[in-house]
């Protein structure tokens, strides 16, 4: 299985989680205390998180600690921004072409 | 140049479609026209760096095309798919990058006219897979990574050489 962070945010749960721990670091008990799904699910989902390094688990005693780690997610904004700017450049180009188009047609009009 | 329009782009996490909204200050008939005359389409196309050569151009609805991005370097990157329907509103066409075979993308662009004589551009294109849509945005990025506007002046002066 793939471990990156698209991966990490294809789920839905794992989104909501992300969502959950941005406000706050808490326990894997105090994770799955907000979901209704299983407790062995919500720890497979932080266990992935973790291994597409957006969630940070540290063991503190008896209990295993969560935290979020925002900046990989950045990744994502920025991948899709990357592509945006590809076509960005294509369609500056293309404006420029339609300008001299719409020149040409005023020419012809006016023949 | 005229005021600049903003290219949109949604690609949600978990899902195997994308869509690239942009608004051009021109009729839509020119808009398609830059779509499906070669020596137009040549001038936009490719990204920055990279030479674009149109091998094959059969832009009518069951036409196919085929074209390379050259860069510097001497490295061919090419595309082809066929054109299922060519119409001034609607273009729907196939896409593979032939790096990566056997993954297909359907692109369908349509044109809109707005008031004032602008014209809005929808491209909605659909993978096989999560994966597959990933997979040529984060390639289209890489190839799309280069130097600066410098072909773009270039291409200006040329066709303002070419009127006079």
């Amino acid at each position: 299985m793939r471990r990156d962070v698209f991966q990490a945010i294809a789920d839905p749960n794992r989104r909501a989680i992300l969502a959950l721990l941005a406000k706050q670091r808490l326990t894997l008990n105090g994770v799955a205390d907000n979901f209704r799904i299983s407790r062995p699910a919500v720890s497979r989902h932080i266990k992935i998180l973790a291994e597409c390094g957006l969630v940070y688990v540290s063991q503190q005693g008896r209990e295993r600690y969560c935290e979020v780690r925002l900046d990989k997610l950045r990744e994502v904004s920025d991948w899709v921004e990357q592509y945006r700017q590809l076509w960005e450049q294509k369609f500056d180009r293309l404006d420029d072409i339609l300008e001299e188009m719409k020149k040409e047609k005023r020419h012809v009009l006016k023949k | 140049m005229s005021s600049k329009n903003k290219t949109i782009v949604t690609a949600e996490p978990g899902k195997q479609e994308l869509f690239i909204i942009r608004e051009f200050d021109a009729p839509r008939e020119l808009v398609f026209k830059a779509h499906i005359d070669p020596k137009l389409y040549v001038q936009w196309l490719g990204p920055h760096g990279y030479e674009m050569v149109l091998e094959i151009f059969e832009p009518v609805s069951g036409g196919k095309y085929r074209y390379i991005h050259k860069n510097k370097d001497g490295q061919e990157f090419g595309f082809h798919g066929t054109f299922h329907e060519m119409s001034e509103g609607v273009m729907i066409q196939t896409f593979e990058f032939e790096g990566y075979p056997g993954h297909v993308s359907l692109d369908c662009m349509t044109l809109e006219e707005l008031p004032g004589n602008r014209t809005r551009a929808t491209i909605h294109s659909v993978f096989q897979s999560v994966s597959d849509r990933d997979g040529i945005i984060q390639n289209g990025m890489e190839r799309g990574v280069s130097d600066g506007y410098d072909k773009l002046d270039k291409i200006i002066a040329s066709m303002i050489s070419e009127k006079e």
